[in-house]
């Protein structure tokens, strides 16, 4: 069924993979993710589509090696299938000319963020793309990027590649230099908060994709709920983009923990059975 | 859709039964006690994930089975949603011919190992009973029996295949294969329609897999029930969600004519009172989706779920329940419901009440609820509750709870599971705009055929009641079933 075809490693940690899934590579919109399980004991993850390709019926999926599922699921290779793929789900990007777009992708995150600018600017924005990551080869899909951003800015943690510094410091020089009217950012949570906090500074609209903990992803069990607005929200129904400044980010950051003491003993074990 | 009077009189008069009323007499029958359900004990269970009812034996069932007195009047049928002819299958146990018991069963209920575990028949056919009704004694425990002939069947290793009628190729699909859908499915399948499931998880069953515990209703059990549809000739495709991956237009382009929604009540509600995102506050689905559906419990499983110490299930449903002996289970030391009102009010079915109760579940009745505290690391440790008392009866004619001003008080926990009822799933509705809908968000049918506001979908369960039981559902599946029949028949004929 969901058949790999194509598998590329970025870096130690971090895969490509190309899925055989023709339903969803033909409904999915920027913006959507599914939910995934490899093996009959496995977990059911969230992964946001980074590409998909209706004519050949494949999505593309990039995972970074966390835990044991996502592991699991990096060790496979082309010819191999994985067990379980659900979508696509959640609501698709809201894709509209504002003008100048920017665009923050942070590690994996970047992956997601490919599909949004691609939709900016064939929706006619100009789109300037910052991408970060702690070290050159986690930097990704970077050729892919500058086929659809007007400028690209790269940053990484140690200087390895690009600019030395933070994802919000290579926003922060864009937003001082032109009026941008948008701002989409997507990375791990903690880059989200503080990118949030930045454009909220500058009062520039942003959205942001969470990455919450989900089960179903069908909007039945409410793992995902993150407070939006003061409001309670499910990430999988209702987003998985919200706007980033009504987002109650150390609420969804301490939700993003609740298992990691759980997840850390299962790694641990797990790659000492490898 | 009654079933016949006729009809039952005529099998009533068949020679085999005639002579088993002849062998005992009505006043030896009614002078015997009903039959207890042999279970396990209630400190051995408590530890276990095994059913807690054991089931009947032979000599059991058959001696149950006398107690029917065979009325020629059978007040029981019109208690059930699925019309099962009920004394025809207990004189089958009384005779000693459990396949074909059975068998009757599956004339109109196509889960009936499901239904004899999880029917509330204290409700249904039981209330309606002869024993209930005119003598003031315990009906026949027709739950009890309905579940022996069921699972002797399925252990006997000959199942019945419902005869099914000659294949018209005519597609019909089916979302979500919870017990409306299953129900729906099977019938659909007799009828000789080409019958597909969608379930939008990855295993068969919905709320049955996910939501009832083993303890309640063995996975395997569910297995079987769906297994024998795929004999029937039903498909089933998982990890396909109707409205997202393909939508009820494309599914037309396809070739399907018409559906049965069965996609449930899918989203969990809250109380929205401040701390209840804190970590190890979970809703009752997802705690036992994680538990039921993920084997979360299980070592081997990759799926992790929190354990607690002190243990609060907030509500006083099935599901309710259901969370607070699963966190007994699982190593809690103090495992509480907290329920805004008494036991008289409470929706559980009193034998889930009564083993929670055995099993050593605390009830906090007249409590609820304030707010919820968390430890540094965003950990539920505390919560505030206030103490009720019944004021006037509302809407739902149940005595309104008030609280009492001055009550409130703390109690420590580590995990809290939140089951205070269901939404219907939205998916449905929103990926069909047209689709005409209630205030309260479920799709709107007609009662008689489960026909919704556009004519080629039906809908039945929780995602028409809100929330309400499987058997329910299952009549609604039953009914819908013969609705797009009909419908189907209609429009063919019109061609």
């Amino acid at each position: 069924m969901y058949r790999i075809v194509d598998k590329e490693s970025f870096s130690e940690n971090v895969v490509k993979l190309e899925i055989n899934a023709p339903r969803i590579a033909k409904k999915r919109k920027a913006g959507h993710f599914v939910i995934v399980k490899t093996g009959d004991k496995g977990e059911r993850i969230p992964l946001t589509i980074a590409q998909a390709d209706p004519v050949k019926g494949t999505i593309t999926l990039v995972i970074q090696k966390v835990g044991v599922s996502s592991h699991k699921i990096s060790r496979l290779n082309v010819g191999d299938t994985l067990t379980d793929i659900a979508g696509p789900l959640g609501q698709a990007t809201h894709i509209e000319n504002v003008g100048t777009v920017l665009c923050a992708g942070g590690g994996v995150g970047i992956a997601p963020l490919l599909p949004i600018v691609e939709a900016m600017k064939k929706e006619g924005n100009k789109v300037i793309t910052v991408l970060a990551a702690r070290s050159k080869e986690l930097i990704i899909l970077e050729d892919e990027m500058r086929l659809y951003s007007d400028e690209i800015i790269i940053m990484t943690d140690d200087g390895s590649y690009g600019k030395k510094g933070l994802v919000t410091e290579g926003m922060e020089e864009v937003i001082k230099k032109i009026k941008i009217d948008q701002v989409i950012a997507i990375g791990p949570a903690i880059m989200m908060k503080y990118a949030s906090l930045l454009t909220r500074k500058y009062n520039i609209p942003t959205l942001v994709s969470l990455n919450s903990i989900m089960v179903d992803g069908t909007g039945m069990c409410g793992a995902c709920r993150v407070s939006v607005g003061g409001e309670t929200k499910f990430v999988c129904v209702d987003g998985p983009e919200f706007n980033a400044h009504e987002v109650d980010f150390d609420e969804l950051l301490s939700r993003l923990a609740a298992y990691k003491e759980e997840e850390s003993i299962a790694y641990q074990n797990y790659l000492k059975t490898k | 859709m009654a079933i016949n009077p006729e009809f039952l009189k005529e099998e009533r008069n068949k020679e085999w039964r005639i002579q088993l009323r002849q062998e005992i007499k009505n006043k030896e029958r009614v002078s015997r006690e009903r039959i207890k359900m042999p279970e396990q004990e209630p400190d051995v269970r408590n530890r276990n994930s095994k059913e807690v009812n054991l089931g009947l034996s032979e000599e059991q069932a058959v001696k149950e089975a006398r107690r029917c007195i065979d009325c020629p009047d059978p007040t029981c049928i019109t208690g059930c949603p699925v019309e099962i002819n009920i004394p025809k299958f207990i004189k089958y146990i009384e005779a000693g011919d459990f396949l074909s018991s059975a068998k009757v069963l599956k004339e109109t209920n196509s889960l009936p190992a499901v239904c004899g575990r999880v029917c509330p028949q204290e409700v249904q056919c039981e209330i309606a009973c002869f024993y209930e009704k005119k003598m003031n004694k315990p009906a026949v425990a027709i739950g009890h029996l309905e579940r022996f002939a069921a699972d002797y069947e399925r252990d006997s290793g000959k199942m019945f295949v419902p005869e099914t009628a000659e294949k018209n190729n005519i597609k019909v699909g089916i979302i979500g294969s919870g017990p409306g859908g299953l129900t729906a499915a099977g019938d659909l399948a007799k009828y000789g329609y080409d019958v597909t499931v969608f379930e939008a998880l990855h295993e068969l069953g919905g709320v049955l897999k996910y939501g009832i515990p083993e303890f309640r209703l063995p996975n395997n059990v569910v297995d079987v029930e769906i297994d024998n549809l795929r004999k029937m000739g039903v498909k089933f495709i998982t990890n396909f969600i109707v409205g997202k991956t393909a939508s009820i237009d494309d599914l037309k382009k396809e070739g399907f004519v018409s559906f049965f929604v069965g996609s449930g009540a899918g989203l969990p509600r809250f109380m929205n009172i401040p701390g209840e995102n804190y970590v190890g506050i979970f809703s009752a689905n997802e705690y036992l989706t994680r538990i039921n559906l993920m084997n979360a419990a299980k070592p081997d499983f990759d799926t992790p779920v929190l354990y607690g110490k002190n243990v609060a299930v907030i509500g006083g449903g099935n599901t309710a329940m259901d969370s607070v002996r699963t966190a007994k289970r699982l190593g809690a030391e103090r495992a509480m419901i907290i329920y805004r009102r008494t036991f008289e009010e409470m929706p559980a079915r009193i034998e889930e009440r009564k083993h929670a109760q055995e099993e050593g579940i605390e009830f906090l009745n007249l409590n609820s609820p304030v707010e919820y505290y968390a430890d540094k690391n965003g950990r539920v440790n505390r919560m505030r509750v206030q103490k009720m008392e019944l004021g006037e009866p509302d809407s739902s004619g149940r005595r309104r709870p008030v609280p009492i001003e001055g009550s409130e008080y703390y109690i420590d926990v580590d995990l809290v599971v939140v089951s205070v009822g269901v939404s219907p799933n939205p998916l449905i509705p929103k990926s069909v705009p047209e689709l005409k809908i209630t205030k309260w968000d479920t799709i709107e049918v007609n009662p008689e055929n489960m026909q919704s506001s556009i004519p080629e979908i039906f809908a039945g369960g929780d995602i028409v009641r809100g929330g309400a039981t499987v058997i329910l559902a299952m009549g609604d599946g039953r009914k819908a079933a013969a609705g797009m029949h009909e419908y189907i028949q209609m429009r063919l004929k019109k061609k």
